[in-house]
């Protein structure tokens, strides 16, 4: 039983970061891509070591990955909202639908 | 194959698709960005090989070393490129 819902957890985890690396190869600008980076992987890496921490029962590994949790979720806000602050201060415009040269 | 195998087969298509973004990104904070992706990605991975390869309590010390080694990274490369392009067109 327990197995089926770690299985469950690491395909939807799994799921998320695919989608978030197809959003960030396709949004059009660099804030649509923060957009589309950052929340998804920091789901991801939380939703697939959570199925880890499951599949192997409760020992000193578990602590340490709850841990790595803890910690990436604290720091991957942080690390894109640093970037996208440095990315306004240096004047980087956003995307509007009328202004297409910066698709790529 | 089981579905750790897959899930592992599918974390290297997402850090190939965010290294797709770092070869192609217009600006720095886009290959930044990418970057960031792949990092943790590749935490994920780390996690995964472990699990494959039954040393568990060898990797995943590597992959808390390499969380907090991918965020001072991406924080001293933000903050730099905070300082040096203030007040320039781009």
């Amino acid at each position: 039983m327990m197995a089926y819902v770690a299985d469950t957890l690491m395909i939807l985890g799994a799921a998320l970061l695919l989608i978030g690396a197809v959003g960030l190869l396709r949004l059009p600008d660099f804030y649509c891509r923060t957009h589309a980076a950052t929340k998804p992987d920091t789901l991801g890496l939380v939703l697939i070591l959570l199925g880890l921490a499951i599949h192997d029962g409760l020992t000193l590994n578990t602590v340490k990955m709850l841990t790595i949790i803890l910690f990436v979720f604290l720091a991957n806000p942080t690390s894109s909202h640093a970037l996208g602050r440095a990315a306004i201060l240096g004047r980087l415009v956003p995307w509007t639908p009328d202004r297409r040269e910066d698709r790529r | 194959m089981s579905v750790t195998a897959w899930i592992t087969v599918t974390v290297t298509l997402g850090l190939i698709l965010s290294l797709l973004r770092v070869l192609k990104g217009p600006t720095v904070f886009d290959r930044m960005l990418g970057l960031g992706v792949a990092g943790t990605n590749a935490v994920i991975l780390i996690c995964l090989v472990g699990h494959l390869y039954g040393r568990f309590d060898m990797f995943v010390d590597i992959a808390l070393a390499y969380a907090m080694l991918n965020f001072g990274g991406g924080l001293v490369v933000a903050r730099y490129l905070d300082r040096t392009r203030r007040n320039e067109p781009r």
